[in-house]
């Protein structure tokens, strides 16, 4: 065969016939992909949790809300310096440091609040990121990345919170293997994790565990829509969030 | 020729060693697929079984991507039939033992992919 131009588009008309009968998985590569969000998932422009501290301040409460995270999150229980933790409490002072006066009215000074990575709009953690392990997805959620953490620890500095923890050891030591939630996997060593405001209970159109299980003290939606349920809350009520100076506008607010 | 022994027995063994590996291999036993435990109630892989075999380590690369990254969890064959992406609740469903499957070949093949540091195996972890 002569080779013209001619030939060359014929066989390139061949080619292209060939595609249409592979699988779908070849056209991946061309920028059409043969996934999609799952039908029962729940959508928001940009998710937001507000705490109700009048309901939710003991201990003992947000322990136990805690223990469910924890537990279908598969997080390892360690004592110490070494704690890996998702959501945790603690106290006034150094949960509103900025807020802090002497005079606080002392039934308030004297509750314990829930924490939690709050999931900011403006996150320094994604910024110091080096491999963007740790990015935000286009609904405000500040997510993880496993498979590309390499444990330098960058976004543990740039957070103001602590709301991220690093895995010492092999996570697997500290759990207990006949008692894990076999949906969700565990860590490797060498990663950092936190609260990823359940993105996989998202996905099928269920509310995050913590807020399923707070018995109403925890209100959690879409804060871009004046209609959603945060929206009126924070309407009614007075809330402030963490460290306001560090300008990173936490997506997690409280009412006091 | 000078030397001329010297060169052409060096050459010999040099072409000997060579070729020793491929000599030897077909001396030895042929490699045998492994025998896989296949899923009981399952006929069909999410793509063809050849497609798979050559592929699964790619489209699991991307599964990954797609749930985790662009938040899309819900895969089309290309037969059109829709499954969930999720090594650990889709695959691991119907092949229920990782040593029974994906060890088998992994093995043999010398490979040992870090997927079940974090992902719990079906078998689950002692
Ligand atoms: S420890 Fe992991 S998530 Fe944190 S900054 Fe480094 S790579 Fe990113
Ligand atoms: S609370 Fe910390 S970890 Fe969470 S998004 Fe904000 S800066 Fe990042
Ligand atoms: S939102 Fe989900 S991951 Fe975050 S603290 Fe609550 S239960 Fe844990």
């Amino acid at each position: 065969m002569k080779n013209s131009r001619r030939t060359f588009i014929k066989l390139a008309g061949i080619a292209a016939a060939g595609l249409a009968v592979a699988p779908r998985k070849v056209l991946a590569s061309g920028g059409q992909e043969p996934v999609k969000v799952n039908a029962t998932a729940v959508h928001a422009k940009h998710w937001a949790m507000v705490v109700d501290t009048t309901k939710l301040h003991t201990a003992e409460a947000i322990d136990k809300l805690a223990a469910v995270c924890h537990h279908i999150h598969n997080v390892p229980k360690i004592e110490g310096k070494k704690e890996v933790k998702w959501l945790w409490h603690d106290t006034y002072a150094h949960s509103f440091p900025e807020q802090e006066n002497p005079h606080l009215a002392e039934e308030v000074h004297e509750r314990v609040f829930p924490l939690l990575c709050n999931h900011c709009e403006n996150p320094p953690c994604v910024r110091v990121c080096p491999t963007k392990a740790t990015f935000q997805r286009p609904d405000g959620i500040v997510a993880m990345d496993y498979h590309r953490c390499i444990g330098c620890r960058y976004c543990m500095a740039g957070c103001p919170y602590g709301s991220r923890s690093f895995n010492w050891g092999e996570p697997r030591l500290n759990l207990d293997l006949a008692n894990l939630n076999p949906e969700f996997p565990t860590r490797m060593r060498g990663v950092v994790e936190k609260c990823n405001f359940c993105v996989e209970r998202l996905a099928v159109g269920k509310m995050p565990a913590c807020v399923e299980a707070s018995e109403g003290a925890m209100h959690f939606g879409d804060l871009k829509d004046p209609d959603s349920e945060v929206r009126k809350v924070l309407r009614e009520k007075f809330t402030i969030r963490r460290k306001p100076s560090a300008g990173t506008e936490p997506s997690v607010y409280y009412i006091i | 020729m000078h030397n001329g022994f010297a060169i052409v027995a060096g050459l010999v063994i040099f072409f000997a060693m060579l070729t020793a590996p491929f000599a030897l291999g077909t001396m030895t036993k042929q490699y045998k697929e492994p025998e896989l435990k296949l899923p009981k109630n399952e006929k069909e892989c999410i793509e063809s079984t050849e497609w798979m075999r050559n592929n699964h380590m790619q489209l699991l690369n991307e599964w990954r991507d797609w749930a985790l990254r662009d938040g899309k969890r819900t895969y089309t064959n290309h037969k059109g039939k829709e499954f969930t992406i999720s090594l650990q609740n889709t695959c691991m469903k119907c092949h229920e033992s990782k040593a029974d499957f994906c060890d088998k070949c992994h093995n043999d093949a010398g490979v040992s992919p870090y997927c079940w540091d974090c992902h719990v195996q079906p078998e689950g972890l002692k």
